[in-house]
């Protein structure tokens, strides 16, 4: 449609304007961002624009580069867990087990079946409340003011339900290396149940409003298209790549925690555009409800640790019974989990797609470099390309289905 | 508020002073204006929510523009990146306004004690009212909103402290 | 879908001269190289049965505290992997101490731009036939390269204007004609 309006302004240029020349002194530069409410953090990006059209944008990022990667060089392995937590805030649990994952297949630790478990259902929570986010922010923007409170009051119900389980409602630092820092309480399965039923009641009143909606159609239809090539050029994956049509995902291509063993289906989208990028999320929330129901069947108790001395600490009988248990515990808190010398990649399926972690161990308690590979780098380089030619109103819509967190983004 | 109502020819009257009319009317209707970088900012989304609902506190009305705010709630880390920025934006609103510093990230550099984090925000514009909490939870958002009210009127833990009444007075300006 | 081993023996045959060392780094292929980088990439890209069509990453690393002798002091380590195969690879190449440069591959894949931006901008390391190669996470007035290991984490280093952009614009109006 961009296509379109710009052949036709540049053949009409003559009968709308006297100007046949392109001038720079036409345009006016429009600072969108850092500080503003459609941006959803700190980006700025700068408009040449022409009228409503945006000639040139340059973004940029970094406004809230906190320094994760350096802090990360001189904190033992578990005090990085938290850093962790903030770098994709609203699906907090999914980076703490994509650090943890890495550290463990270093260290070749074998993680009890009912820790498994957990984990793919905490991400899979996770994932909905990140999908709920970016979906109830986009609305918002577009002027569908109601879907707001609709995603997020499922989300509050989540958040109770997180913080009984961790402690904290965002920012839970709950899995540790080997295992998870506490179990879960008794009731917790009633309580999902009754909370998925809320969650699902939630996304189908906000399709209901939007569906047949012609502002909601006519704003994100054919509204920043990347097509399928790009999108791999840019790296881009999870749901944007996934609704540019292309099959990819990495619970079911490289499974990891039990997934093939799970029953879920991939979402695709056909034409790449904001409305595919928000209706791929509609239908991965309901995927991801699949996925925790069968999760939930397959609940057993068992150890939350694993048995491992390198990394867990001994139960509290040995460490105040007898010498091997305390040296033990001695020696795991003051000299931290040490894997051996090496570089590993390792990545797991985020709510934003492919998020890695690449960690160097020297042998010491404290990693030598983590380079966290964030899934909102590459969704948000391509920015420039989507919004050129097209107008500055679509510009927000296409920012909020591309899900640019920006703790992830600038780490 | 020190009313004393009375009827004059079967009228109803009240009684009572200028400056407590004043800071009854500001507090009650202090609009905030988010300046959200980081995971506090969706705490303080869930605090306009309506489980948490901050329109009891009249705060409800989040304008993004510095102009038509009175209270800027910086919730998040502020790098130095933003610094300028968040100076700007405090230094276009106008007078009378009070800025809230949600998070030890903006109270004081968090956890995130590095060559790139502010270590407070404090270090670039004065801060009224600062809350713990990683993040902080909605109610105490709302806490921080209360005692910013009672710092309105001059009390405090809610009381008017009865000596510092006269000389405090005169800071209003309007 | 190649296997490791098929993965060793196809990419040392692609391009002489170009592979240095390869070993297997928990199950994904690590190929070191030299300044023939981004010919090997080219055709890594290309080929047929290879088909590494997506870039996931550049990572640099320091590594003048590390207890193993490397051959110098920055790694720049590129990962890779392929939707049509599914195989992964990880290419790195050792940049000395003074002048840490290499070829950039910015038109090889679209995100590499600001990826190597970030490697420029946390090490210092120069990717030649680079269109922009700015600054991307820290501000415009930072002195030094802050994950370099004879970086203090404490200094800081305070901005007084924000970067206005412009001269990016100027080049951008430019490249869509707007004299």
């Amino acid at each position: 449609m961009s296509e379109v309006m710009q052949s036709q302004k540049e053949s009409n240029s003559s009968a709308l304007s006297f100007h046949t020349q392109k001038d720079r002194k036409d345009l006016v530069f429009v600072n969108f961002g850092p500080s503003h409410p459609a941006t959803h953090g700190t980006l700025r990006v700068l408009c040449a624009l022409d009228g409503e059209t945006i000639v040139a944008g340059i973004p940029e990022m970094g406004y809230l580069h906190r320094g994760f990667e350096k802090d990360c060089e001189v904190h033992p392995y578990t005090q990085c867990i938290p850093y962790t937590d903030r770098l994709n805030y609203l699906s907090a649990i999914m980076n703490n087990v994509g650090f943890c994952k890495a550290v463990e297949t270093m260290l070749n630790v074998e993680i009890p079946e009912r820790v498994i478990t957990i984990r793919v259902l905490m991400c899979e929570l996770n994932r909905i409340i990140d999908h709920l986010v970016c979906v109830g922010t986009n609305l918002v923007d577009l002027g569908a003011l109601t879907n707001f409170w609709y995603a997020f009051n499922p989300r509050e119900s989540v958040y109770n339900i997180l913080e009984k389980v961790c402690g904290a409602r965002l920012t839970s630092n709950y899995i540790r290396i080997g295992g998870l820092s506490r179990d879960l309480y008794p009731g917790f399965e009633t309580e999902v149940e009754a909370v998925l039923d809320e969650v699902m009641v939630g996304v189908e009143d906000m399709e209901k409003m939007i569906e047949n909606n012609r502002i909601f159609l006519e704003r994100t239809q054919n509204i920043g298209v990347l097509s399928a090539e790009d999108a791999i050029s840019f790296g881009w994956t999870g749901p944007t790549l996934r609704a540019s049509g292309v099959e990819s995902d990495l619970r079911k291509s490289e499974p990891y925690y039990g997934y093939e063993t799970y029953d879920f289906d991939i979402v695709l989208g056909s034409a790449g555009d904001t409305y595919d990028r928000i209706y791929v999320r509609f239908y991965e929330i309901r995927e991801s409800i699949k996925i925790i129901r069968q999760a939930l069947k397959r609940l057993k108790p068992g150890p939350i640790m694993t048995a491992d001395k390198r990394v867990a600490l001994p139960p509290k009988e040995m460490t105040y019974g007898n010498i091997e248990g305390l040296m033990n515990h001695f020696k795991n808190i003051m000299h931290g989990i040490l894997p051996p010398m090496g570089e590993i990649y390792d990545a797991t399926e985020a709510a934003n797609g492919e998020l890695g972690f690449h960690i160097v161990s020297d042998g010491g308690k404290n990693p030598y470099r983590v380079k966290c590979r964030a899934p909102s780098v590459m969704n948000y380089a391509a920015y420039q390309q989507l919004i050129e030619g097209g107008m500055i109103a679509d510009a927000i819509a296409i920012l909020g289905s591309i899900n640019v967190v920006a703790g992830e983004l600038d780490r | 508020m020190g009313m004393n109502p009375q009827t004059i020819n079967e009228f109803p009257v009240i009684t009572t002073r200028r400056e407590e009319v004043i800071a009854w009317g500001r507090k009650n209707s202090l609009w905030p204006i988010p300046f959200g970088t980081a995971c506090c900012a969706i705490e303080f989304m869930g605090a306009i929510s309506s489980v948490f609902d901050i329109s009891r506190f009249g705060a409800e009305l989040v304008r993004f523009s510095p102009r038509q705010c009175d209270l800027m709630i910086v919730a998040g880390t502020i790098t130095h990146k933003m610094a300028p920025i968040l100076k700007e934006i405090y230094d276009q609103m106008s007078d009378p306004k009070w800025v809230i510093s949600m998070g030890v990230c903006a109270s004081s550099g968090g956890f995130y004690q590095n060559y790139c984090t502010v270590q407070g925000i404090d270090h670039l514009i004065p801060v009224d009212v600062y809350i713990a909490g990683c993040p902080p939870r909605p109610e105490a958002v709302f806490d921080a909103v209360i005692r910013l009210q009672d710092k309105l009127e001059n009390k405090v833990e809610g009381k008017i402290p009865p000596a510092q009444f006269q000389a405090v007075e005169r800071r209003f300006d309007y | 879908m190649l296997t490791n081993t098929e993965l060793q023996e196809k990419i040392k045959s692609l391009l002489p001269g170009a592979v240095i060392g390869m070993t297997d780094t928990y199950g994904i292929v690590d190929v070191e190289t030299n300044q023939k980088l981004p010919q090997l990439i080219q055709i890594l890209r290309d080929d047929s049965s290879l088909k590494f069509d997506m870039l996931l990453d550049i990572v640099g690393v320091d590594y003048s505290e590390y207890p193993e002798d490397k051959p110098e002091r920055y790694g720049v380590i590129y990962h890779f992997k392929s939707l049509a195969h599914g195989h992964r690879l990880m290419v790195r190449i050792y940049l000395d101490e003074d002048e840490p440069e290499v070829g950039s591959i910015h038109d090889l894949y679209k995100n590499a731009n600001w990826l190597e931006r970030e490697v420029y901008d946390q090490y210092g390391v120069k990717f030649l036939n680079h269109p922009n190669l700015k600054r991307l996470l820290n501000h415009v007035q930072f002195v030094g390269h802050p994950l370099r290991k004879d970086y203090p984490i404490t200094r800081e280093q305070w901005l007084t204007e924000t970067d206005d952009l412009m001269d990016e614009m100027d080049v951008r109006l430019r490249e869509k004609g707007y004299r």
